[in-house]
């Protein structure tokens, strides 16, 4: 266990090297010149050669890739931002991630607190009516994009009903939140309801769940502590998937919603060529995506004593 | 495992002899036996029923799947034949008809400039297909297959680089990157065909937004591939194993002729269910990116560019008929391609059952 994180833990940082370097040379072969960018209506040769010099933007790829590592490392250093002139990118993003984080967390708040009940009760009544309607709408609502959702639940929630904001920010505990969260939370929804089902159904047919009910416990302590612990494997393994998922969601969610959140924050800098932001996003998200895909292979020994990581073929 | 041993001894050894045989057996046929043979046994004795018609023969018994794949079929017909079903052009114009309601004249409506929401959300439909088409022709069948096949077949130093790169392109989301991807990349792009265009006197690339399609299609391959490599990778190495390769080859089989007839019936079945759950990822995909604005551009029609532009709350207030439409098609598609993916993987998949 101990070896197999530590493998991982050595491996994480080459990866990270390879995907900020791509996108690196990605960014730096892209259109737009960054010192034309930055120097917006007041330029001339002179001035913008001195700029190129000065940003280093005429060393070889690989020493300014080096450079801005070293500064990320070492003094957590992302540049400066070429569309807010004097303005670190730390700064920025700073403003706005716990913005995004609040929208995800309520988004998966949503996406379990639904999908975990709606799943272990179709489970129970399998083959009922009940049961069959709840996989069929799970199944219809899989994998729908989130700009579908949206104006339909707006369309439906403040213009019919009236009785939610249409869009803007106030933090978590506004009501602004509920739509967002929602359009969010919904393709996880049905994803969670069916793998909770899925895996409540294939533990029901374990022979420690009839050695349970054998020696007598009551059916409250079967569920709670024989069914659901085993049958959330499963749902904590795609738990990195969800969050990835969501990732994608919530660039549109905030652009849909003008909540002043990271995602929207970054397609705005992608579209003004602002580099260093979309730099720095690139960065924080994969390795965040990469720790959470760690943190969730961790987390299998926890529930499920058999696994023991690191023997056999897992790499 | 084992129950305790207080019963009678004759009855208890047959007991857990069964159970033992059960699981193995239910083991052992799934990754030992060539798939049909153990089906033929499940099923009625049909002889010269292969593996393949078995599986359609289950899809078919299934009412609803058939429907979707009937819709599914029609939409893809009719997106691929847009220019010969759709009553007027994609860009044609008529400002009186400027956010008109649903008439007969155009049935789903009218836009900002007057032109025919029908005509547009089918051929919205066919860049969706078209992409989805050839990404996973491109990403999930060409580079999965023959990346899997090296990989497996070659082994060493190019199975390593092989996975690793499919490790890292999995590793982060892809989307963000897609992003950046295109992003950088087609304006590039675009420069170099808008000189191969005033070069050659061909004028059609740009207009009619073949740079674009080929572009998402690209990067939605590079990330579609590593499910299907490992897939055929892992079924390589364990043909390389098994004794029926072994006696093919002293039988004299050629390396194509054990790849096609032990080999590829492994993986038929994944491959059909892998193609028909990606379907609603690769189109989703081009969605989003014509939805933020960099996928097909306008004029070209595309689906998630019209959710964009008719997304506001304006829109909704006033002209609702201009974003339901659109909405309605893609939910259709998306809903017959979870019920048909759910249904295909039930059909293809002896795993599942």
């Amino acid at each position: 266990m101990g070896a197999y994180a530590a493998r991982r833990l050595v491996w994480l940082p080459f990866l990270l090297i390879i995907v900020t370097f791509v996108t690196f040379a990605l960014l730096r072969v892209g259109p737009g010149d960054p010192v034309q960018v930055w120097l917006g209506q007041h330029q001339n040769d002179e001035v913008r050669e001195r700029l190129r010099a000065q940003l280093g933007l005429d060393d070889p790829l690989v020493v300014q890739y080096v450079r801005y590592i070293e500064g990320v490392v070492t003094r957590l250093d992302f540049g400066e931002s070429f569309q807010f002139r004097g303005k670190s990118v730390g700064e920025l993003l700073a403003k706005r991630i716990p913005v995004s984080l609040q929208l995800n967390l309520a988004a998966i708040i949503i996406t379990l607190g639904v999908g975990i009940p709606v799943g272990l009760y179709a489970a129970l009544r399998q083959g009922t009516g009940v049961d069959n309607v709840v996989v069929a709408i799970a199944l219809a609502f899989q994998s729908l994009p989130v700009f579908i959702t949206a104006p339909v639940l707006l369309l439906v929630f403040a213009l019919y009903l009236d009785i939610l904001p249409t869009s803007g920010w106030d933090g978590f505990f506004s009501p602004k939140i509920v739509l967002p969260a929602t359009v969010m939370g919904v393709p996880g929804i049905a994803i969670v309801v069916r793998l909770v089902r899925a895996s409540v159904l294939d533990v029901l047919g374990q022979d420690y769940i009839r050695t349970a009910r054998a020696k007598g416990l009551s059916e409250t302590i079967v569920r709670w502590r024989h069914i659901l612990r085993n049958a959330m494997i499963p749902v904590v393994t795609s738990f990195g998937f969800t969050i990835a998922g969501l990732a994608g969601g919530t660039f549109i969610v905030e652009i849909y919603f003008g909540i002043p959140g990271v995602g929207f924050f970054t397609i705005n800098s992608l579209f003004a060529r602002d580099y260093p932001v979309i730099m720095a996003f690139a960065i924080i998200s994969t390795t965040l995506f990469m720790l959470a895909n760690l943190v969730v292979d961790m987390m299998y020994p926890l529930l499920d004593p058999r696994i023991r990581l690191g023997a056999g073929n897992v790499t | 495992m084992l129950p305790d041993r207080s019963g009678p001894r004759a009855h208890d050894h047959g007991h857990t002899q069964r159970l033992d045989t059960d699981l193995e057996g239910a083991d052992w046929s799934a990754n030992e036996l060539p798939a049909g043979q153990r089906l033929e046994l499940e099923e009625e004795p049909a002889r010269g029923h292969s593996y393949w018609s078995l599986s359609v023969h289950r899809l078919f018994r299934k009412k609803l799947a058939v429907v979707c794949l009937s819709v599914i079929l029609v939409m893809y017909v009719g997106a691929l034949l847009s220019p010969l079903i759709t009553p007027y052009e994609y860009t044609a114009q008529d400002l009186s008809q400027s956010r008109a309601g649903p008439t007969l004249a155009h049935p789903f409506g009218a836009d900002r400039l007057g032109r025919d929401m029908m005509t547009r959300v089918i051929y919205g439909l066919r860049t969706t297909v078209i992409i989805t088409i050839i990404s996973l022709l491109g990403g999930t069948l060409i580079l999965g297959i023959v990346l899997g096949l090296l990989s497996g077949y070659m082994g060493r130093w190019v199975d390593s680089v092989i996975m690793r790169t499919g490790e890292v392109t999995s590793s982060f989301p892809d989307i963000i990157l897609i992003l950046i991807f295109v992003a950088a990349l087609k304006p590039r792009l675009v420069g170099l065909v808008q000189g191969f265009e005033d070069a050659t006197g061909i004028d059609w690339i740009l207009r009619l937004g073949i740079l674009d399609y080929a572009i998402i299609s690209f990067a939605l391959s590079i990330f579609g591939w590593f499910g299907m490599a490992r897939l055929v990778r892992g079924q390589v190495l364990q043909a390389r194993e098994s004794q029926y390769t072994e006696a093919a080859l002293v039988a004299g089989a050629s390396t194509a002729r054990i790849l096609r007839a032990h080999v590829l019936p492994n993986i038929l079945s994944p491959l059909i269910v892998s193609i028909s759950a990606g379907l609603a990822g690769v189109a989703g995909s081009e969605l989003v990116l014509s939805w933020i604005g960099i996928g097909v551009q306008p004029p070209v029609p595309s689906l998630g560019r019209m959710m964009f532009e008719n997304g506001s709350i304006q829109v909704l207030r006033n002209e609702p008929h201009l974003i339901l439409f659109p909405i309605g098609a893609v939910t259709l598609l998306f809903f017959c391609f979870n019920i048909l993916g759910d249904a295909v993987n039930d059909a293809f998949n002896p795993r599942a059952r």
